[in-house]
C-alpha cells in the first residue's frame, strides 16, 4: 500500500521571511516536498510570505498564495482551496506553530484538513516542555532536571532543587530566542522574566545545567511500518551552551565510541516513537557527560530542521524529500535511495569524509550588542564543508566564511583565552592563534570544556595547517554508502590524496560530452546577500539546464536549493575562492563561468577568473568596474547627461575633510566595495565625519572611502532591468516607502510606484535604458534612483548602478510574474530580448505588491532599531492587493508587525518632522486611537486639536515614556530620530517596542503607510489570491 | 615508503603505523563509522586486512569492553587517517596494534581502495613495509591460500569445553554453544538472558553435545568458508529438530547447509553497520551488524529473492523458509525451520559493533527454549 489515494490536495506551509534561527533550508525543504508531492500527482495548495523562495515559484505548486503566515489569511487560503491534508512539518517552527493554532481554533475540522506527518498530539508533546519531559520520563530516559513557571514567582520556588547554573527557555520560540544562562540569583530573575514574555505561551523551562557537556543530534526518520533509522549524527565541537545553530560541528560524530553511539541511537528511535512522530524526519539532541557517559534528552523537533538540511548535505540524504513521501503514505523501503538508484532509502548512510559547518555572524552590523554566543541563537548564516580528514573540512569551512572583518588576534595570549572561555563569534580563530602561541591542550580544555580530540586536531592545524592539504586534490563524491555502491548522483568535494602510482588524481567525475557552464553561489547567508541570490543561481541552473548544457554549481551553503544535487548537473560543495573556483574549472572546461547571480561572492572572483584566462558569460569586468568606479561611472553619467548627486573620494582624513566641503553636508560616506552598506552613514557636519573616518572608515589598506551628497527627503527608487547589449526591456520599477538614507534592503517598497507621475516613471526608463546601454550589459541591471521635488518639478537623480542580479530580483519576478533571473541567464548564454518575445513593459498594473524587510532586531536587544544606510535585515516578505494599502498591511502582518486596529498610538518626531507628524497622529486619531507623545511633538499635535496625552521622558523620572510601552500600555510606536546615540530616548523607545513586540515605525512616510494600511484594514481580513491566478492573462 | 599491493597488481602508499611486519591476507573493508575495536577483535576476520572506510579510526582509543575475542584477529588494519588517543580508553589504537604484532597502515587513499575492490571483487593482498620490493610482495601473495575452501573455524576454535554461568542471575536454559570463532557480544547476549552456556570446540562429536544436556543449540559466526566444513554440517543435521536452535552468521550458513542450501562466495561481501534486512514474516525492517563474504543460495539456485513473500520448500526437517533478506542486494539473511524449532541470520543481532535493532532475536530465541 505505497501512495494514498484519500487525499488529493495537500496545503504546504513555508516559513517565511528568512529570520535567525529560520533560514533557507526550509525553501530547501519545501521545494524538495513541492516537487516530489507533484511527482506523486497531488495538488499542492503553498503558503509563504517569502517571495524570495524556490519554492513559491509558480510551478512549484497548483496554488501559490504569498500571503501572511497567519492563521487568518492561511484559514482563508483553505476555505477558498479545500486541501485535504495539511503537511506542517516542512516550514519550521512558523509552519509547526500555525498548524497548532489552526487545529486549536477548529479550522482543520471545520474544514476537514488533515494533518499529515506529525499529528497534533506529536506535535505537542515535542514543544510541550513538560509534556516532553513527561513523555520522556515515561519512556525510560533520562532528561535534565527541570521545572516549568509562568510566572516569576512559580520559577524562584524552583530554584533550589536545580542549582546554579541554570538554563532557561522560552516555550514555543525560534532557536531558543529569548533565553539564557542564569549563572547567579539576579540573573536568573532577569532571565525568567524576559523568558516568559517571549514565549508565545508565557511559559519557561529552567533547567539543570549540562554546560560543558558534549553536544550530540541524531537525525532520525520513522514511517507508516514504524521502522526508524538514523540519517546522521551530528557533534557540536562546541560544548553544551552555545546554541547548536551558532556552534561549529562535525558530521559523523567523532568522539564516542561505537558502545556509546548505540546508545544514544537506541535513546532517539526511543524518543521519536514516544513523541509518536509517525512519519518523517525529526532531530533529538543529546548531551553526554564526558566523564561518565551519561546522556540527557535535551530537545527533539518533530520536523525538519536546520541540522536535517545539513544532514541531507552532508550524507547525500535527502531528508525533505523523503519525509513528504512518508507523509503520503510510502514507506521507508518503497523509496530508492536516489544516489545509488539501487538500494533503497531504508538504510543508514554511512560516510567516508568528514563535514564540518561553521555559522556565520555579523555582529559587525549591531553595535552594542552582547555578542558572547549562548544558548540563543545569533547566526545569520553557515558554511558547510567537506574534507576527506577534520583537518581538511575545518579549514575549508573556515575559508569558507568569507568573513568581512577579519578577526582581532593583535592581542595577548591572556585576552585570547579569556575571548576563547566566553565563546565568541571568533573563539576558533582565537583557540588557533592561542595554540600557535603555545598554549596548552589542558589549559584550553579547562577554559572551554571543548573535547581534547578536538584540540588536539586543532593543535595539529595552527602548527601545520598545509600537512591537511598534502597530496593532490582529487574530486571525490558523496554517495551515502562510502563507496559501497555505485553513485550515480554528481555531488562532489575536493579531497587531497596521495596519487596514484601513475600521478593521476583519481578524480570521480563523470564529466560528459556536453558542454557545460560553471555557476558561482553566494556562499554563506549573510546580512546584505541571502536567499535572493541563491534563488538566482538556482534559476541560472535551471536555465543552463534548459538550453541542452550541463549547469555546475559551485557553492558551500548547506541550507540552499542551489547545494541540493537535483539542481544542478554536477554539484561542486567546496568554498568560493579564487583557488578552488579555478580548480574546478581546470577540470570541467566550461564554456564559461557566470557571475552575475550570487551578489558580491562571485563579483569579487571576476577579475582574477578573467586574468587567469576564464570566460566570464554576460556583462563584462570591465563593465562591472565601470559601474563600481565611481570616477568611471561619474564620467559614463555626465557623458549620459544624467544628473547625480556631487560626490568625492578620498583615502585619507585630510583629502576627505576637503572634500567634503567641495560635495556639501549633508553627506553619505562609506568604504568603497561594500555590500548591504556595511560601515554606512549619513553625516551632517564636519565634526560627524571626522569622528565617522576616525571610528570605522579609514581602512588600514588604504582603500578609497566615498562621500556622497545626501539627498535628504528624496523619494528612492529601483529598477531592475534586462539588457542584451542592443535592447532593453524594464523588469519593474519600484518606489520605496521609506525616503532616501534608508538602505535599500531594510526599505519597503512597492510596485508599481504609487505616487510617480508618468513623466517621471517615463524619465527613469530612459535612464535606465541609457545606462544599460552604456555599460553594454548583458543580463540584469539593477539602477537605484532618487526623486526630488523641487518647485519646479520633480528632479531625478541616478544614485548607483550594478550590473548583476540585485537583492529584488525574486520579488519583482513574482510581483510581475516573469522569472527575471532566468530571462537574463538566457541572454547571456547568447539570446536576444527580441527573440525572447518579452513585452516592452512587464509590470501589468493589476494589482499592487508591497516588499517588506524583516530585521533582527529581538534577536539583538541592545542594537538600535533605528533604520540608516547600513543593512540590517535578515529576509523580506511580499504583500499583494489591488491597492496599496492592503498590500502594505499584509506586508507588515507577514513580517510579523501586524499594525494593530485599535488602541494607542505613541508618537515622538523630530522637530522638522513636527508639522508632518501632527497630521499624522490626527489621521490616527480619525482612525480611533488614542494618541500619546511626548511634550515637543505633544504640542504641535495639541494645535491641530486632536486630544493627546503627555508622557515624561526618560530624563524627567518614572513614569515616563519607556514605562509605559513596557507596561503595555502603548500598541504602536511611531519615532523619527533625534539623535541616534545609545541610551538616548530615542534608543530607549525603539528598544522598549522591540522587547513587548509592538511595531516601531522609524520614518514619517512609513508612518503615513501605516495609518493607510490599519484604514484599509478595517475592512475586513484582505482577500487571498494566488500568483497563478494574478499572472493569469486575462 | 609502506603500501598496501593487491593480487592484481593494484598498489596504494601509505605510511605503517603499525607493527613494523609485512603480511598478507584476503583484502576486504568495513563501512562502519566506529566499533574499530570490536571489528579487529572478532575472529570472523581471520586472515582478513581490514579497510575502515571511515578515514579517522582510533579516536576513542581501546578499552577492555571493546573486546569481542581475547586478541586481534585481523590480519592488518589499512586506514585514510588513524588517530592514536587514549582520552577515557585504556589504551591509543596503535599502540594497542603494535603491541598486538599487527600491522597497519594509514595516509592510503582508502576510498579509491574501495573502490576498486567494490568493482574488481575482494582479493588477495598484503601490507608491505619499508621500500619492500614490490615483485617480493607480489610473490608473497601469490603464496597466499585464496579464502574459497578453507577451512578456518579450526584455527580460531578452543581447544577444550568450556561452561559459562548466566550473568543475570536467574536460572534459565543451558544452552550448547559450537565455537566456530564466537564474538564476545554474543557470548554476553545469551547469559545476560539467563542462558548457561556450554561452548564446545567446532570439532566436536553431537553426541559430546548432547551430552551435556543442553535444552538448546547456538551455532555461531566464524572465519573461513562455510563450504569447507563438511564435518561440522554433518553434525548439525545430527543437532536440528532435536533441540531448539540458533544460528548467527556462519552459523546461519551452517544450518542452511544442513538442510541443503549451498553457499557462494559474494563478490566483496557485507562489512558494516547499516545493512538493512526485512523480516518477511512480520514485514520489520532491521538496521544491521553485518560481516560476512560467503551467503546462501536458495533452495531454486536463486542468489536473490525477487519477492516479499518468505522462500518455503519441504527439507528432511519439515517445512524451511527463507525469512529475511538483505535489502541491498536482496541476498538471503536468514532461514527458519518451524517444526525444528530452528531459525537463523546471516547478520549478527549482537551488534557489537552496530546497531542494537536485532537484539530481540536472543529474547525469542529463549523463549522458543522455555516454549
Amino acid at each position: 500500500m505505497p501512495r494514498r489515494d484519500d487525499i488529493h490536495r495537500i496545503l504546504i506551509l513555508g516559513s517565511g521571511p528568512i529570520v535567525i534561527g529560520q533560514a533557507a533550508e526550509f525553501d530547501y525543504s519545501g521545494a524538495q516536498a513541492c516537487k516530489v508531492l507533484a511527482e506523486e500527482g497531488y495538488e499542492v495548495i503553498l503558503v509563504n510570505s517569502n517571495p524570495a523562495t524556490i519554492m513559491t515559484d509558480p510551478e512549484f505548486a497548483t496554488a501559490t498564495y504569498i500571503e501572511p503566515l497567519l492563521p487568518g489569511p492561511v484559514t482563508k487560503v483553505i476555505e477558498r482551496e479545500r486541501p485535504d491534508a495539511l503537511l506542517p512539518t516542512l516550514g519550521g517552527q512558523t509552519a509547526l506553530n500555525l498548524a497548532k493554532a489552526l487545529h486549536e481554533d477548529g479550522t482543520l475540522e471545520r474544514l476537514g484538513v488533515e494533518l499529515i506527518g506529525a499529528d497534533y498530539e506529536a506535535i505537542r508533546r515535542a514543544e510541550d516542555r513538560e509534556l516532553f519531559r513527561e513523555t520522556m520520563i515515561s519512556a525510560g530516559l533520562r532528561v535534565p532536571r527541570s521545572a516549568t513557571a509562568t510566572t516569576l514567582a512559580d520559577a524562584l520556588e524552583h530554584i533550589d532543587e536545580i542549582g546554579l547554573p541554570a538554563i532557561v527557555r522560552p516555550a514555543f520560540t525560534l532557536g531558543g530566542q529569548g533565553g539564557g544562562i542564569a549563572r547567579s540569583r539576579e540573573d536568573y530573575g532577569r532571565i525568567v522574566a524576559g523568558g516568559i514574555a517571549a514565549s508565545p505561551i508565557g511559559q519557561v523551562l529552567i533547567e539543570e545545567s549540562v554546560l560543558g557537556w558534549g553536544e550530540f543530534e541524531l537525525e532520525v526518520m520513522r514511517d507508516r511500518n514504524d521502522n526508524v533509522v538514523i540519517v546522521c549524527s551530528i557533534e557540536n565541537v562546541d560544548p553544551m551552551g552555545v546554541h547548536t545553530g551558532d556552534s561549529v560541528t562535525v558530521a559523523p560524530q567523532q568522539t564516542l565510541s561505537d558502545e556509546t553511539y548505540q546508545r544514544l541511537r537506541d535513546q532517539a528511535i526511543a524518543v521519536i516513537r514516544a513523541v509518536g512522530v509517525e512519519t518523517g524526519g525529526s532531530n533529538v539532541q543529546f548531551a553526554v557527560n564526558p566523564e561518565s557517559g551519561e546522556i540527557v534528552v535535551i530537545e527533539m523537533n518533530p520536523r525538519v530542521s536546520r541540522s536535517s538540511a545539513l544532514a541531507s548535505k552532508a550524507t547525500g540524504f535527502p531528508i525533505a524529500k523523503i519525509a513528504a513521501r512518508l507523509a503520503v503514505g510510502y514507506a521507508l523501503e518503497e523509496i530508492a535511495n536516489d544516489i545509488t538508484r539501487a538500494t533503497p532509502a531504508s538504510f543508514e548512510p554511512t560516510i567516508d569524509y568528514v563535514v564540518v559547518k561553521w555559522p556565520r555572524f555579523a555582529f559587525e552590523k549591531f553595535h552594542g550588542v552582547d555578542a558572547d554566543l549562548t544558548t540563543h541563537m545569533k547566526s545569520v548564516g553557515e558554511a558547510m564543508a567537506i574534507g576527506r580528514t577534520f583537518g581538511q573540512a575545518f579549514l575549508k569551512a573556515m575559508r569558507s566564511r568569507e568573513l568581512d572583518v577579519a578577526a582581532d588576534l593583535d592581542v595577548s595570549l591572556e585576552t585570547l583565552l579569556e575571548r576563547v572561555a566566553r565563546a565568541g563569534a571568533s573563539r576558533f580563530d582565537e583557540l588557533l592563534e592561542a595554540l600557535r602561541r603555545g598554549a596548552s591542550l589542558e589549559t584550553l580544555a579547562q577554559a572551554t570544556s571543548i573535547d581534547p580530540w578536538f584540540l588536539r586536531e586543532l593543535e595539529a592545524l595552527a602548527r601545520s595547517p598545509e600537512a591537511a592539504f598534502a597530496g593532490v586534490r582529487s574530486y571525490r563524491s558523496v554517495d551515502t554508502c562510502a563507496g559501497e555502491f555505485p553513485a550515480t548522483t554528481p555531488y562532489h568535494y575536493s579531497a587531497w590524496e596521495r596519487p596514484a602510482p601513475d600521478g593521476s588524481a583519481r578524480h570521480e567525475i563523470a564529466r560528459g560530452e556536453r558542454p557545460s557552464v560553471v555557476i558561482l553561489g553566494s556562499g554563506p547567508n549573510r546580512i546584505g546577500q541571502g536567499i535572493e541570490f541563491d534563488y538566482c543561481c538556482v534559476h541560472a541552473a535551471m536555465t543552463v539546464r534548459a538550453s541542452g548544457r550541463d549547469a555546475v554549481m559551485i557553492n558551500c551553503n548547506p541550507e540552499t536549493v542551489s547545494t541540493d544535487y537535483d539542481t544542478s548537473d554536477r554539484l561542486y560543495f567546496e568554498p568560493l575562492t579564487l583557488e578552488d573556483v579555478l580548480a574546478v574549472v581546470e577540470l570541467e572546461a566550461p564554456e564559461g563561468v557566470i557571475v552575475q547571480f550570487g551578489g558580491q561572492t562571485p563579483l569579487r572572483l571576476a577579475a582574477g577568473l578573467e586574468r587567469a584566462g576564464v570566460r566570464l558569460l554576460g556583462t563584462s569586468v570591465d563593465s562591472i568596474d565601470a559601474a563600481e568606479d565611481r570616477g568611471r561611472f561619474g564620467e559614463l553619467l555626465e557623458r549620459l547627461g544624467f544628473q547625480a548627486p556631487p560626490y568625492a573620494t578620498a583615502r585619507t582624513l585630510e583629502e576627505a575633510l576637503e572634500a567634503a566641503d567641495t560635495v556639501g553636508y549633508p553627506l553619505l560616506v562609506r568604504p568603497s566595495y561594500v555590500l548591504g552598506g556595511r560601515a554606512m552613514e549619513i553625516v551632517y557636519a564636519r565634526a560627524d565625519l571626522e569622528n565617522y573616518l576616525r571610528r570605522s572608515a579609514t581602512a588600514p589598506d588604504g582603500r578609497e572611502i566615498f562621500l556622497d551628497h545626501f539627498l535628504e527627503n528624496a523619494i528612492e527608487v529601483d529598477v531592475d532591468a534586462l539588457c542584451d547589449g542592443r535592447d532593453v526591456v524594464i523588469g519593474g520599477i519600484m518606489q520605496h516607502v521609506e525616503e532616501a538614507g534608508i538602505h535599500s534592503g531594510d526599505s519597503a517598497c512597492v510596485l508599481p510606484p504609487h505616487s510617480l507621475g508618468a513623466e517621471m516613471l517615463d524619465q527613469i526608463r530612459e535612464q535606465t535604458r541609457g545606462i544599460a546601454l552604456a555599460l553594454h550589459v548583458v543580463g540584469l541591471l539593477n539602477v537605484q534612483f532618487a526623486v526630488i521635488s523641487r518647485p519646479a518639478g520633480a528632479e531625478l537623480y541616478v544614485i548607483e548602478a550594478n550590473p548583476r542580479a540585485s537583492r529584488t530580483v525574486p520579488f519583482v519576478s513574482k510581483a510581475v510574474g516573469r522569472p527575471l533571473a532566468k530571462l537574463a541567464c538566457s541572454l547571456m548564454l547568447g539570446e536576444t530580448l527580441a527573440s525572447l518575445g518579452l513585452p516592452s513593459e512587464l509590470m501589468s498594473g493589476r494589482f499592487v505588491a508591497v516588499k517588506e524587510a524583516v530585521l533582527p532586531f529581538n534577536r539583538f536587544l541592545g542594537a538600535d532599531t533605528l533604520l540608516g544606510p547600513e543593512m540590517r535585515s535578515t529576509g523580506e516578505v511580499m504583500g499583494v492587493a489591488a491597492d496599496f494599502p492592503t498590500a502594505f498591511a499584509k506586508a507588515q502582518a507577514a513580517a510579523g508587525a501586524a499594525l494593530p486596529s485599535s488602541g494607542t498610538v505613541f508618537v515622538t518626531v523630530t522637530d522638522s518632522d513636527k508639522a508632518a507628524g501632527a497630521g499624522l497622529a490626527a489621521q490616527l486619531h480619525d482612525l480611533g486611537f488614542a494618541i500619546v507623545a511626548t511634550s515637543g511633538t505633544a504640542d504641535a499635535i495639541e494645535r491641530m486639536g486632536v486630544p493627546v496625552r503627555k508622557l515624561r521622558k526618560v530624563a524627567d523620572g518614572s513614569p515616563h515614556v519607556v514605562d509605559a510601552i513596557a507596561g503595555g500600555e502603548v500598541d504602536l510606536v511611531i519615532n523619527t530620530p533625534t539623535g541616534s546615540g545609545a541610551r538616548s530616548d530615542g534608543w530607549e523607545i525603539r528598544r522598549a517596542a522591540v522587547a513587548r513586540g509592538i511595531p516601531c515605525i522609524t520614518t514619517l512616510s512609513g508612518g503615513q503607510a501605516a495609518a493607510r494600511a490599519i484604514s484599509a484594514a478595517r475592512q475586513g481580513e484582505p482577500q487571498v489570491v494566488s500568483l497563478q491566478e494574478l499572472h493569469r492573462t486575462p | 615508503m609502506s603500501f598496501v599491493l593487491l593480487e592484481d597488481g593494484t598498489r596504494f602508499d601509505g605510511e605503517a603505523v603499525g607493527a613494523p611486519e609485512a603480511v598478507t591476507g584476503e583484502v576486504v573493508f568495513n563501512t562502519a563509522m566506529s566499533g574499530y575495536q570490536e571489528s579487529v577483535t572478532d575472529p570472523s576476520y581471520a586472515r582478513q586486512l581490514i579497510t575502515f572506510t571511515y578515514p579517522h579510526i582510533g579516536n576513542y582509543g581501546v578499552s577492555e569492553a571493546a573486546m569481542e575475542s581475547d586478541r586481534i584477529h585481523a590480519r592488518a588494519v589499512i586506514m585514510r587517517d588513524a588517530r592514536n588517543h587514549t582520552r577515557g580508553a585504556e589504551r591509543g589504537w596503535l599502540d594497542w596494534l603494535r603491541d598486538g604484532g599487527i600491522p597497519a597502515i594509514t595516509g592510503v587513499d582508502t576510498r579509491a581502495l574501495v573502490r576498486h575492490i567494490r568493482d574488481a571483487g575482494s582479493m588477495r593482498g598484503g601490507v608491505f613495509v619499508d621500500d619492500t620490493d614490490e615483485a617480493a610482495a607480489a610473490a608473497a601473495i601469490a603464496a597466499e591460500p585464496a579464502m574459497s575452501g578453507l577451512d578456518l573455524a579450526r584455527e580460531v576454535t578452543p581447544s577444550e569445553p568450556l561452561e559459562l554461568a548466566a550473568t543475570n542471575g536467574s536460572r534459565g536454559p543451558t544452552i550448547a554453544l559450537i565455537d566456530t570463532g564466537v564474538k564476545s557480544s554474543i557470548v554476553s547476549s545469551l547469559r545476560a538472558r539467563g542462558a548457561r552456556l556450554q561452548i564446545h570446540p567446532c570439532t566436536s562429536d553431537a553426541d559430546a553435545i548432547l551430552a551435556g544436556s543442553p535444552h538448546a543449540v547456538m551455532l555461531v559466526n566464524g572465519p573461513g568458508d562455510p563450504a569447507a566444513l563438511d564435518y561440522l554440517v554433518e553434525q548439525v543435521r545430527r543437532l536440528v529438530g532435536r533441540l531448539p536452535m540458533f544460528g548467527v552468521c556462519l552459523g546461519h550458513q551452517l544450518l542452511c547447509r544442513a538442510v541443503g542450501l549451498e553457499t557462494y562466495k559474494l563478490r566483496f561481501g557485507h562489512r558494516g553497520a547499516n545493512h538493512p534486512v526485512k523480516d518477511l514474516t512480520t514485514g520489520r525492517i532491521e538496521i544491521t551488524s553485518q560481516n560476512h563474504g560467503f551467503a546462501v543460495i536458495g533452495p531454486g539456485g536463486e542468489h536473490t529473492i525477487e519477492d516479499d513473500r518468505p522462500v518455503r520448500w519441504e527439507t528432511d526437517f519439515g517445512t524451511a523458509e527463507l525469512t529475511h533478506i538483505n535489502l541491498y542486494d536482496r541476498t538471503v539473511e536468514g532461514l527458519r525451520l518451524p517444526e525444528a524449532r530452528a531459525s537463523t541470520v546471516q547478520y549478527h543481532p549482537e551488534a557489537g559493533p552496530g546497531p542494537h535493532d536485532a537484539l530481540h532475536l536472543f529474547d525469542r530465541f529463549i523463549e522458543a527454549i522455555g516454549a
